[in-house]
């Protein structure tokens, strides 16, 4: 706990007005960033802050954050899908819609940090850190692929996890879950073909958002005690 | 004056030593490797976008599917996940339990390993006696989740059961005699502890074993020492974790550096390599499972000492008991809520990581609040070992490829994901 706060604090210092915010939570550090200068921080993480090794990098996308997929405010008597809404996104987002995560580890002070990186969905461009890291290169290209977001400086972005020639990147939340397009062999034609889906994208269980305040403050984990389901049981 | 151009040749995807799915495009110039270009994802099935249509619990069963070699280590990086999320943590006797099984695993995923590393360079004999004792292992799986690889038998708040008091027994078949029979359940007469202790009693002369067949042998050293250089800085750089990190000289390892489960308590060591070549690599792997024994030995001792729960009894995470749930009210909604919303975990933001065989194993959940995640993402550690593939095989022959690809202990489902 100490020694993430410390770091917090020396982070502060050393780039200060560089650091958007900076948030301890669950034992974790995570920094955010301006895409602008995630190489001069990454650099600085690593040389100054003895940061060797980048663990991972990924892209999320922000476009259903906090969308729960089953409002309803009456009790039952309308079936199971009552309240449902396929497909919901948020589009008054007060965050830019993408962000690249950077995790990073110390091993001569072992210690991790989580590097946070905001980028707008109309200009999907950030620097790529693999000049400091080079562990950056397929991270960044999956990021690429699933997200679309562009590494400026990055040798070889190419497509890494999906089929040759797909379009579109499949981890954005306006992507269906099953895909646009299914393939099968076509005697005929004696060729494989690409065809637009069949199957109609559904919800078996609908996303909610309770708050459960036994789970909010728990820094200290404790055995809960069960009792009885009160507000719980929607 | 004939003119001499390096040509490009295709590897895989169906190769046996590519190790399931891999393409390579190799530029070779002779038989030595200018550039290798793998090409990956022919295993991507999404894992990542699936966890986010599902509620937490319905992901534990696709942590087994990633890396399908070391099942339960990928569970218990997704357990730790969730339960850091939600703040709670696993009884003393379920942490004891994981770390059995880890180790377990660790054991079973080396011996994967080590089979094909050996089938790879051209012995034989190995693999077979790998998958010997493999075997009694997968039987372990089998009693306590009642399947023997795609095991979910870890969940949120402990494990699913506690162990069984009686280790099952083959039955005599048209194809197995009584005597054979007789031989194999020597071991099963007690309790499922019992057959662990039996096998860790002797699997330490079965390592000898395959050392006597590898270790100081020829043909192995030639195959190995001084193939795929990897320095430790190189090794930092390039994200590697695990034994590959270890084998390189970088005395890192996330059950000594950031304990989780019990490992605290525990007594082991850990083996690093000086060169970084798949000769150390699989020096390293081989003291690993000897640690392995040890540590499983401890945790035998323990368990057989301290009975109590193995799951938590906070029935807003985990289920409450069949027999309860067939009597109180409270607890078939309990039940009913459990396994059909779920439960919502607050806001926020966690990464757990374990030191799962292959290396760092990390599971980085982003949280809104509610029954299923926002996001999730896997840190496997055999995407960073294959992304640095190119820089290890250059100006290496076509042959020593394949032991620094299997030197890497690579699994695509983890890789693809």
């Amino acid at each position: 706990m100490s020694r993430l706060t410390e770091l917090k604090e020396k982070l502060l210092q050393y780039l200060g007005d560089k650091i958007s915010s900076s948030d301890i939570y669950r034992n974790e550090l995570t920094i955010t960033v301006p895409r602008e200068q995630i190489k001069e921080i990454a650099t600085t993480l690593r040389d100054e802050f003895s940061f060797q090794q980048l663990m991972d990098v990924c892209g999320v996308d922000y476009l259903s954050y906090g969308i729960s997929e089953w409002e309803t405010t009456h009790a039952s008597g309308s079936g199971f899908d009552r309240g449902v809404t396929l497909g919901k996104m948020n589009d008054s987002l007060t965050t830019p819609r993408f962000a690249v995560v950077y995790h990073v580890l110390s091993i001569s002070n072992n210690i991790r940090l989580r590097v946070k990186a905001y980028v707008p969905e109309d200009d999907l461009v950030i620097s790529s850190v693999i000049d400091v890291w080079n562990s950056a290169n397929w991270f960044e290209r999956e990021a690429f692929d699933l997200y679309g977001i562009l590494f400026e400086g990055h040798p070889d972005l190419r497509r890494l996890l999906t089929d040759y020639g797909f379009i579109g990147h499949p981890f954005r939340k306006d992507f269906p879950l099953s895909g646009e397009v299914e393939v099968r062999y076509d005697a005929k034609q004696d060729r494989v073909v690409y065809e637009p889906v069949v199957i109609e994208p559904r919800i078996l269980v609908p996303k909610v958002i309770r708050q459960d305040n036994r789970y909010m403050s728990a820094e200290e984990p404790t055995v809960q005690e069960a009792n009885s389901g009160e507000q719980n049981n929607g | 004056m004939a003119e001499f151009r390096n040509y490009t040749i295709n590897f895989g995807p169906q190769h046996p030593a590519a190790h399931g799915v891999l393409r390579l495009i190799l530029e070779v110039d002779g038989e030595v490797i200018r550039q290798a270009d793998p090409h990956i994802g022919l295993l991507h099935r999404a894992t990542e976008k699936l966890a986010e249509s599902k509620v937490f619990n319905q992901s534990i069963g696709y942590m087994d599917r990633l890396d399908y070699v070391s099942m339960m280590c990928n569970e218990h990086a997704y357990v730790l996940a969730i339960e850091k999320l939600l703040g709670i943590q696993a009884p003393e006797r379920a942490q004891y339990i994981r770390v059995l099984f880890d180790e377990i695993t660790r054991i079973l995923n080396h011996l994967l390993w080590l089979g094909a590393h050996a089938l790879d360079n051209g012995a034989m004999t190995v693999f077979l006696y790998a998958f010997r004792e493999r075997e009694d292992l997968i039987d372990c799986y089998e009693a306590v989740s009642g399947a023997r690889m795609h095991a979910t038998y870890y969940r949120p708040g402990g494990v699913y059961r506690d162990l069984p008091d009686r280790m099952p027994q083959y039955e005599q078949t048209k194809w197995r005699s009584k005597k054979d029979t007789k031989r194999i359940n020597e071991d099963r007469q007690g309790s499922l502890l019992d057959f662990i202790d039996a096998f860790m009693q002797r699997f330490p002369q079965k390592i000898d074993e395959y050392e006597t067949l590898l270790t100081d042998n020829r043909i192995w050293k030639q195959r190995t020492v001084d193939i795929g250089v990897v320095s430790s800085e190189r090794a930092m750089q390039l994200g590697f974790s695990g034994p590959m990190l270890r084998g390189s000289g970088v005395a890192w390892d996330l059950r000594k550096k950031q304990p989780y489960a019990v490992y605290d308590k525990l007594d082991f060591s850990v083996p690093i390599g000086q060169k970084g070549d798949c000769y150390d690599r699989y020096l390293v792997r081989i003291e690993e499972m000897r640690q392995s024994v040890h540590l499983a030995n401890q945790c035998i001792e323990w368990l057989r000492n301290n009975p109590g729960p193995v799951m938590l009894d906070d029935h807003k995470v985990t289920p409450p008991s069949r027999v309860n749930m067939k009597e109180g009210m409270e607890d078939l909604i309990h039940h009913f809520k459990v396994y059909t919303e779920g439960y919502c975990p607050p806001e926020g933001e966690v990464y757990a990581a374990v030191e799962a065989p292959k290396g760092e194993f990390g599971i980085y959940l982003v949280s809104d609040g509610a029954n299923k995640p926002y996001r999730m993402k896997i840190r496997a550690p055999g995407f960073a070992h294959l992304a640095s593939l190119d820089e290890m095989v250059r100006g290496h022959m076509i042959g020593d490829l394949v032991s620094i690809l299997s030197s890497q202990d690579i699994v695509f489902g983890e890789v693809d994901r």
